[in-house]
């Protein structure tokens, strides 16, 4: 009976005190205070973590990826382009983009996700730029003037029944996509902790730990490594769209190295070892790099000697802190 | 024809000693140095203060971004990369820490030399014009020829010297290395140290081309890392070999299709992921070496 069991019980109240934080709390302390420009930051903290949730599965089939600023900028561009230029509705476009972008990660993965270790990272880091360099070299993505005055989302309804309103008509846009991004977020993170709890998840931690003994065992490594990172690349398709649709303009400057490297710094902050270690880093880095504004030009300075000291304290991510303290306190 | 090749050697002497500095800190640490182009940044600009600003011989002011980066690259390994590498188990780590460093380097540029682009004047007048077959400015002949007699430099002291033996000890195997008496803690030091020397030097003849600016840092990585994917990573000859390929790839790349606009750089980027593709480990690399 593992509806009983205390620590699911735990895990459950856990969950809902987040939702309850996100959806209801949050707006009301916003609209308390009058901070109205928390909701773009919180927003753009959501996607980003879709994207981190990404670079995250990659890391759990032992492969260190710093090109989800490629499939981000993909989807945003895919999505763009539907929106503008064949008229599809936003919300059809969204999935479109995050399978557009796992076609991709397919196609270019079968290739490179025979390199490992440092050769996958500098290929999926070099893969940022080419994605970059291409945008601006295809004529459908209009070069460096990016696609620009993006219309809002529009109306989503199943059978007449309107799900979601057009976002046009919404007065409050800034809660209408805040709401929007977390959902998505909510679903990204929920899919991603059913993965990894799952037959699938089990064998991306073998191959974690060594692909050759579950290449023997009879794991289809080649087939998983593919898969996971098409749907590794789909969260980031899917971020990426989204972040266009609510900046309503796409550039190909839009996700760089930088990003990508971003990305990956979320996963490490948060921690390697644990599903709502990206969500936890990107948020921390997101914020961190806000709140050290006051500071400015030593704000890099500051906000590279934190990330150091962080790395040099705690290697394992900020979730590890917990554990660690136990450790101390048993001894 | 001509030209183009002659370009192509001038960029692929540079390139080589990029990631000359790249590979063999990777082939002793196993650390991809994300700060590599940072570094090369920082010896552009301690060219510049000594010869641009203060008037000091430009020999003298190479040889002062030398030590400079030299010292940073042993503090470094010193103080960051070897307590890491010591205590984390997972390769991880070092690459966050080495993409944590790149940001740290970038602030103190920006704060100790500013965002502006500076240029030194040219230490040689005069262009080489040789039957307008080959057209080349007498400085750039000059930073060349001091380029390739630096990787000469390089390979001889690898090959010769004591330390030389002592790294290539290292890269080879670490523990063997240290069961024969080698100070892997000290020895490490210096082959970081002069890995961050060599992207030093690079800057610092560069600046009198180029110019230096802040924002270089960043693309010199990735072409850096290119060279190091295509040659193969933590082998000497597969940098050199590598740098001088990207070099000529430019060169003809640019001579040839810049018809079809700025698209140099996706057809070599495409061109490397094919070529990956069918070789991973490069063309010098061992398989997962």
């Amino acid at each position: 009976m593992n509806h009983l069991d205390p620590r699911r019980l735990r895990a459950l109240a856990c969950v809902a005190a987040f939702l309850v934080g996100v959806f209801w709390l949050i707006p009301v302390l916003i609209a308390v205070t009058g901070l109205w420009n928390f909701y773009f930051t919180l927003t753009s903290v959501a996607l980003l973590s879709v994207a981190s949730a990404g670079v995250w599965l990659t890391f759990y089939i032992g492969r260190i990826n710093i090109g989800q600023g490629a499939f981000a900028l993909i989807g945003a561009y895919v999505s763009a382009i539907l929106v503008t230029k064949a008229g599809v509705s936003f919300w059809v476009s969204l999935p479109l983009a995050g399978l557009f972008a796992s076609l991709v990660a397919i196609v270019i993965g079968l290739p490179i996700l025979r390199l490992r270790g440092v050769y996958f990272a500098m290929i999926t880091l070099v893969l940022t730029e080419v994605v970059r360099l291409a945008a601006l070299a295809l004529p459908i993505t209009n070069g460096a003037k990016g696609i620009v005055s993006i219309p809002l989302p529009g109306e989503l309804s199943v059978l007449g029944i309107t799900l979601i309103p057009d976002f046009s008509t919404i007065q409050n846009t800034k809660l209408a996509f805040y709401h929007a991004a977390c959902v998505l977020m909510v679903l990204c993170y929920a899919s991603l902790y059913r993965i990894v709890n799952s037959r699938l998840g089990h064998l991306c931690r073998s191959m974690q730990q060594n692909e050759e003994l579950a290449e023997s065992v009879g794991v289809n490594v080649a087939y998983l490594r593919v898969i996971v990172f098409a749907i590794s690349s789909f969260f980031g398709g899917l971020g990426g769209a989204m972040f266009g649709a609510i900046a309503q303009s796409v550039y190909p400057s839009s996700f760089v190295v930088k990003d990508s490297i971003d990305f990956m710094l979320n996963c490490f902050l948060g921690g390697l070892g644990y599903v709502f270690g990206p969500m936890l880093g990107t948020l921390v880095l997101y914020f961190g790099w806000d709140l050290l504004f006051e500071l400015g030009q030593y704000q890099l300075l500051v906000f590279s000697g934190i990330l150091i000291l962080l790395i040099l304290v705690l290697p394992n991510g900020l979730l590890s802190i917990r554990i660690d303290m136990i450790r101390k306190l048993w001894r | 024809m001509e030209q183009v090749m002659a370009n192509g050697v001038y960029l692929g002497s540079q390139y080589a000693m990029i990631a000359l500095g790249l590979t063999l800190i990777f082939a002793l640490m196993n650390v991809l140095n994300f700060a590599h182009g940072q570094m090369y940044v920082i010896g552009g600009f301690v060219t510049y203060t000594f010869y641009g600003q203060f008037g000091l011989p430009f020999v003298l002011a190479l040889l002062m971004s030398c030590v400079t980066l030299a010292i940073l690259g042993a503090l470094i390994e010193k103080f960051l990369f070897g307590p890491v590498i010591r205590r984390s188990s997972r390769e991880e780590s070092t690459m966050l820490l080495a993409a944590g460093l790149a940001f740290l380097l970038d602030a103190m540029i920006l704060l100790v030399f500013g965002e502006k682009q500076r240029g030194v004047p040219k230490i040689v007048d005069g262009v080489l014009n040789w039957d307008f077959r080959i057209i080349m400015p007498y400085d750039r002949i000059l930073i060349c020829f001091l380029a390739m007699v630096s990787i000469a430099a390089f390979i001889a002291f690898m090959q010769f010297s004591k330390t030389g033996r002592a790294l290539r000890a290292l890269a080879q195997d670490r523990d063997a290395a240290q069961l024969m008496g080698v100070n892997v803690n000290r020895y490490s030091m210096i082959g970081f140290a002069l890995g961050a020397m060599l992207a030093g030097l690079v800057g610092g003849l560069l600046v009198t081309i180029t110019g230096v600016n802040l924002g270089m840092g960043g693309p010199t990585s990735i072409k850096a890392f290119m060279m190091v994917m295509i040659g193969g990573a933590g082998v000497i000859s597969g940098a050199i070999l590598g740098g001088f390929i990207l070099g000529m790839l430019e060169a003809v790349g640019l001579a040839v299709l810049s018809q079809y606009g700025d698209i140099t750089y996706l057809v070599i980027f495409v061109a490397l992921m094919i070529f990956l593709a069918i070789r991973p480990q490069g063309l010098m690399g061992k398989p997962w070496g």
